[in-house]
């Protein structure tokens, strides 16, 4: 097995798309090491793009944020414009696994891992996040929506990598809120995630938003209907009703070891609606 | 630091909080435990093991593993010699040798996913995988079966053709998968339950479960040409796996020695042997050392996971709240081998009560899942559970207070147990009345917030214990005990030995012995470390104590009724007094050679006497309606430990095992898919309670001092996993009026029954 | 494939170890290094048994490959005591009981110690919650977390 670091993106890119067996990325690794642990996979080459400085900052960018996708979930959580902007972001990133994972685990990895269960994926989504890639080919946006297509099936072609995230500029009195439902209260994968992202107007009237969904599909779901339930309101019970609705009417869950598809789906109402309701706090104290 | 009086016996060190004297090796990361030791020249074990749940094993052909580079030995069934069918115990289960043999390692049949069919021992652990990989077993695959109440059913996959049902009359002609019925029976059932107001019958199911310790199964063992080996393991019982491996290996007893490491947790599930023998077997054949650790998921597959079970509970109570009768019916999961822990399931389910009549039968039932092993208190939790429900809804259907019920019908001193004994003094009642006392008893509660109480029963047990005492040559005393210390016991038996001897507590120095350096120790389980080597240190006290004075008598040219030991020393008495000075364990130990030699004394006992402990748990939770999710927000544990010999390690056992009961009551469980592989084999899905799952777990400590033990100890370490999985489940439908007859009470479960009754709106 | 070399910082002694790419931080420590305190539980992140600090971060050791060091400083539970002296978590929680069968407490004194730099005056609920990834099964986290704050308590006032 094979473990490269190159210092730079191109050199990542060439090594991914030379590669003549299985080749794996290696940001955090509280992935790639388990599976390898439990012969699900078994890298002729792995590259580690953490020596790459673009995959590990966090800069502003025309008033957005572009975050590495490299970054670890601690380091999010200790930059405090960051969290102050997006705190559903930063909250969603520090969910994933323990303390301990956290000072390791990245977005990129968590993308790229292609599991719908994710727990920063929704909150990016909900962001309205651009992955920025970077193949032989040269450099793409995508949605982050756009990027996991499937469980362990991504649109990345070969030799590409996510180098990192944009997050927008936020208009002013908008926030997000990360939720997911675990049986515990840390360390399971959720069962269900709900990313809200939205933007209130001086009376508090919903003017923007963005809802989604996790765990309760194959892949991380943008759920536009949910949005839609909630523009043009204050988020009231009937809206409240109209949002737990749409996102009912998004899931298309599976029965496993973590959650019954009914429960997947009552869950999932619930938590768009708490998450919502956490995100216009925010909004409007922002 | 006071001094009290049990039984006799002053003590100023037993009943305080030392500091453990392997404690420093424990918070630095010195001490060994299993997987810590190493021999130069050791190879690597690995264990090759069955995909398949059930599965006649057809041929293996090792060749290609045995011709790649680096491997060193492989071992198949071939390596074993069959042993005849033979019953002995196993912590406080029984098990044969006939189903060791092949539980280590299959023989005819792969009987669970996981079983061991062959293993390796290479230069790497590399190259032990990939020579795994090439050993080629041809398996018949064969219908499975998980459940035990399907094992039970005509024409379930029967897993032993030569497994007849004991206990039925007349003996059935054809084998099954029920191993055994086991029935207790007191007074007249029908007559009973015709004196009953109320009839309660529920039928309660449990899901398989794991003792969840954090420290993998491991063992080195090295074989030398003339048959003498040596085994490290982590084990709750050196002197048992020194047994097994005896008889597996085919070797004297003698000539195994087994050093027991420092332990990381066991709970009953560490009693039995997995890789000892075929560590031993390897190296025997690769004539070099052989280490062998288990993998988390091997631990969930292939060690001792405790029976999932099917319960039904009757009980009849006079209006005024007088349990008048009560039957159950248990059907625990055996795993692949017969030794399910029915018998004490139905031993404790209607301890805690006096009841007139009681029948209880129980079925112990193999299925294709790994042989199940003892978890603390086996057998009792489940039983327990399902009994602790029901009292709490006579309690609502009477309008009784639940504690007040259970007062009214608590076993006390003198009460005859269905299961045939007479209790001598004992702490239930105790219990509930401390619990009563408590503010958590009286404290609000919230919508949505629900508090159960129930009791729960551990007989304990004593057993062959050997102990060894010396007094070195600068006074200080060296103990050797051979109970592998899974919690605290080196201090316990320290400060008994202290205050025997009257010695500082720094001065005893307590390590746990290997095999070759004292006589048989029964295993630490059963709650008796503390108890059966306590009593065995005051036995090797008293030798100590009976040379001293002998030898002050020769010194001092006096008769033996002119000297005692006391406080620490001998004293000589009246007259002698003028012209002889009181001599310490010290000085005597500055002149051991020139007055007869080396001081000690050695306690070898069957330790008799060990006293049941009760214990009554109180919960807080509260339920999210909209999502299922139980949170625990407030525990207390009441329990007898008839004597605190260290208080800090008795209340220890008492929050370690309600927080398992915490998991077991709420999260944990074995799933199978329907091809009977286990789908949630490590700690990501197989959910025990984390840092912040729990709250504190208040203590208090109750003493009904045992009278059969000097000091007045009861074991007091499996108690605690019984009630909570009761308490839990009558809080839970306090908070939602709900009765849950299943654990775990997942989210799923509860967010289910909730909506069923249109309850899931905050 | 050849063997990576290594040179890396452990307890502030420095070190150097050959090894495989598959072999994580923990292999290389406790089979290379022979540093054994700190343990296997799992080998996927879920118990904290091998956790260590990695530049002054807490991770879990079993998730860190023993190639990804080379140049960085790391700390395991054998560098936790300063000469003869024990840290205060590490006397506290023999004072408190803290642990029983003790498998979990190398990797929970790390922890602990890891949240004490960051945060002197945690709250019990902070404690719990920075401590979920180290699983005990033997204490059901009590004293663990008493012990924690207590020694917060100390440190606190010097």
């Amino acid at each position: 097995m094979r473990y490269e670091a190159p210092g730079t993106v191109e050199g990542a890119v060439a090594l991914l798309a030379g590669a003549t067996g299985e080749a794996r990325v290696l940001a955090g690794g509280t992935d790639l090491l388990v599976q390898m642990r439990a012969d699900i996979v078994d890298p002729g080459l792995i590259v580690d793009i953490k020596k790459i400085p673009e995959t590990r900052a966090i800069t502003e960018e025309k008033g957005g944020w572009r975050i590495g996708a490299a970054v670890t979930g601690a380091e999010l959580k200790e930059h405090p414009k960051l969290k102050k902007a997006w705190p559903g972001v930063v909250e969603a990133a520090n969910l994933i696994g323990s303390t301990q994972v956290q000072g390791r685990a990245t977005m990129g990895g968590n993308l790229c891992n292609g599991s719908p269960a994710a727990d920063s994926v929704p909150a990016l989504i909900a962001a309205g996040a651009l992955a920025t890639l970077a193949g032989p080919k040269g450099r793409r946006d995508l949605p982050v929506e756009d990027v996991m297509l499937g469980p362990r099936r991504l649109a990345l072609e070969k030799g590409e990598i996510v180098v990192s995230f944009l997050l927008p500029p936020r208009p002013p009195r908008s926030s997000d809120a990360y939720l997911r439902f675990i049986p515990r209260t840390e360390m399971d994968i959720a069962v269900v995630g709900a990313g809200v992202n939205l933007t209130v107007d001086g009376s508090g009237i919903v003017t923007a938003a963005r809802v989604s969904l996790g765990a309760v599909a194959p892949r991380v779901l943008l759920v536009p209907e949910a949005a839609q339930a909630i523009i043009g309101s204050r988020l009231d019970k009937p809206a409240q009703e109209r949002l737990e609705a749409a996102a009912r009417a998004a899931c298309r869950p599976i029965d496993d070891k973590r959650g019954t598809t009914e429960f997947r789906i009552d869950v999932a109402a619930v938590l768009t609606r708490r998450a919502a309701l956490i995100a216009l706090d925010r909004a409007r104290t922002s | 630091m006071a001094e009290t009086t049990t039984n006799g016996h002053a003590q100023s060190v037993v009943g305080t909080r030392t500091v453990r004297p392997d404690g420093v090796d424990k918070v630095t990361g010195r001490a060994r435990f299993g997987a810590d030791f190493n021999l130069p020249g050791q190879l690597i074990g690995r264990v090759l093991r069955s995909p398949h749940p059930h599965a006649r094993i057809v041929s293996i052909d090792t060749s290609k593993a045995e011709a790649l580079p680096g491997v060193k030995a492989v071992i198949t069934r071939a390596d074993f010699a069959d042993q005849p069918s033979e019953f002995i115990p196993a912590g406080e289960m029984m098990m044969n040798y006939k189903d060791v043999v092949r539980n280590v390692m299959a023989r005819e049949k792969a009987l669970y996913e996981g079983h061991a069919v062959a293993a390796v021992a290479a230069t790497s652990a590399a190259v032990a995988r990939r020579a795994c990989k090439l050993i080629d077993v041809q398996y018949e695959v064969l219908p499975h079966v998980i459940d035990a109440v399907e094992a039970m059913q005509p024409g379930a996959p029967l897993l032993h053709d030569d497994l007849f049902t004991v206990g039925v009359e007349p003996r059935p002609d054809k084998p099954s998968n029920v191993a055994k019925k086991i029935e207790i029976k007191q007074g007249d059932i029908e007559a009973g339950f015709q004196k009953a107001d109320l009839v309660i019958e529920r039928e309660f199911k449990t899901a398989p479960v794991h003792q969840g310790y954090i420290e993998p199964h491991a063992a080195l063992a090295t074989v030398s040409e003339d048959g003498t080996a040596e085994v490290w393991c982590s084990t709750q019982g050196h002197f048992i796996v020194r047994a097994h491996c005896a008889r597996l290996l085919g070797l004297d007893i003698g000539k195994v020695r087994v050093t027991a490491s420092e332990i990381g947790g066991g709970f009953g599930g560490k009693t039995v042997v997995y890789l000892e023998p075929l560590a031993l077997a390897l190296s025997k054949k690769a004539k070099r050392p052989v280490k062998m650790v288990m993998s988390r998921e091997e631990v969930f597959k292939a060690s001792g996971p405790t029976s999932g079970a099917t319960v039904r509970v009757k009980m009849g109570a006079t209006k005024d709240g007088k349990f008048v009768a009560a039957t159950a019916e248990l059907k625990y999961q055996a795993g692949a081998f017969q030794g399910s822990p029915v018998q004490p399931g139905v031993m404790c389910a209607f301890a805690p009560y006096d009841i007139e009549h009681v029948y209880v039968v129980g079925y112990d039932v193999v299925s294709n899942r790994p042989k199940v092993a003892a978890y603390r208190a086996p057998g009792a939790p489940i039983s327990e559970y399902a009994v602790e429900s029901v009292v709490d809804e006579i309690a609502k259907k009477l309008d009784i207070d639940p504690i007040d019920l259970r007062m009214q019908n608590a076993a006390r001193e003198g009460t005859k147990a269905a299961y045939g004994p007479k209790f001598g003094p004992i702490g239930l009642e105790e219990t509930l009345n401390a619990v009563k006392k408590t503010e958590h008893w009286n404290a609000p509660l919230r919508k949505w917030q629900g508090r159960g109480v129930a009791s729960g029963f551990w007989f304990n047990i004593g057993g062959e214990t050997c102990v060894s005492l010396t007094v070195n040559e600068d006074g200080t005393v060296s103990l050797v005990a051979g109970t592998p210390d899974i919690g605290g016991l080196r201090a316990s038996l320290a400060a008994v030995a202290a205050d025997e001897l009257g010695v500082p507590f720094d001065k005893v120095r307590p390590i746990i012995g290997d095999t070759g350096s004292l006589g048989f120790n029964f295993l630490t389980g059963g709650s008796r470390s503390a108890f059966s080597g306590s009593m065995a240190i005051v036995e090797a006290a008293k030798q100590i104590k009976a040379d001293l004075c002998a030898r002050a008598c020769k010194m001092w040219e006096a008769k033996p009724e002119q000297v005692e030991f006391s406080d620490g020393a001998v004293r000589p008495l009246g007259a002698l007094a003028e012209k002889a000075k009181p001599m310490t364990i010290a000085d005597f130990a500055r002149v051991a050679g020139k007055t007869g030699g080396p001081i000690g004394g050695v306690g070898r006992i069957n330790a008799q006497g060990a006293g049941p402990s009760f214990g009554t748990h109180l919960v807080d939770l509260e339920v999210d309606p909209e999502t299922g999710r139980a949170t625990i927000l407030r525990y207390t544990v009441a329990q007898d430990a008839g004597r605190a010999l260290h208080p800090a390690y008795v209340e220890g056992q008492y929050q370690g095992g309600a927080v398992q009961g915490i998991g077991w009551a709420l999260n944990e469980e074995y799933i199978y898919g329907a091809d009977g592989k286990l789908q949630n084999a490590g700690f990501l899905d197989y959910r025990m309670p984390v840092a912040s799952d729990v709250p504190m777990i208040d203590t208090v400590l109750v003493e009904v001092a045992n009278p059969k033990h000097p000091y007045g100890v009861r074991g007091v370490g499996e108690t605690p996993i019984v009630p909570p999985l009761g308490a839990i489940a009558n809080a839970m439908e306090n908070a939602t009026g709900i009765r849950f007859t299943e654990l775990p009470m997942s989210p799923p479960k509860v967010l289910k029954a909730l909506k069923e009754k249109g309850l899931n709106k905050a | 494939m050849a063997k990576h070399h290594i040179q890396a910082q452990v307890n502030g002694d420095e070190v150097e170890f050959l090894c495989e790419t598959e072999e994580t931080l923990l292999d290389v420590l406790r089979d290379t290094l022979n540093m054994t305190g700190s343990k296997e539980g799992c080998s996927s992140g879920d118990c904290g048994a091998c956790s260590v600090m990695l530049d002054g971060r807490l991770v879990c050791s079993c998730l860190v490959l023993g190639c990804e060091v080379g140049g960085r400083r790391i700390e395991t539970i054998e560098g936790m005591a300063q000469g003869e002296k024990l840290h205060p978590l590490q006397q506290r929680f023999l004072e408190h009981a803290a642990l029983q069968c003790g498998i979990c407490t190398p990797g929970v004194l790390v922890a602990s110690k890891a949240l004490l730099e960051r945060n002197s005056n945690p709250t019990e609920t902070e404690v719990r919650y920075w401590l979920a990834g180290n699983l005990c099964r033997c204490t059901g986290y009590d004293k663990i977390v008493t012990a924690v704050m207590d020694t917060a308590a100390a440190m606190r006032k010097g």
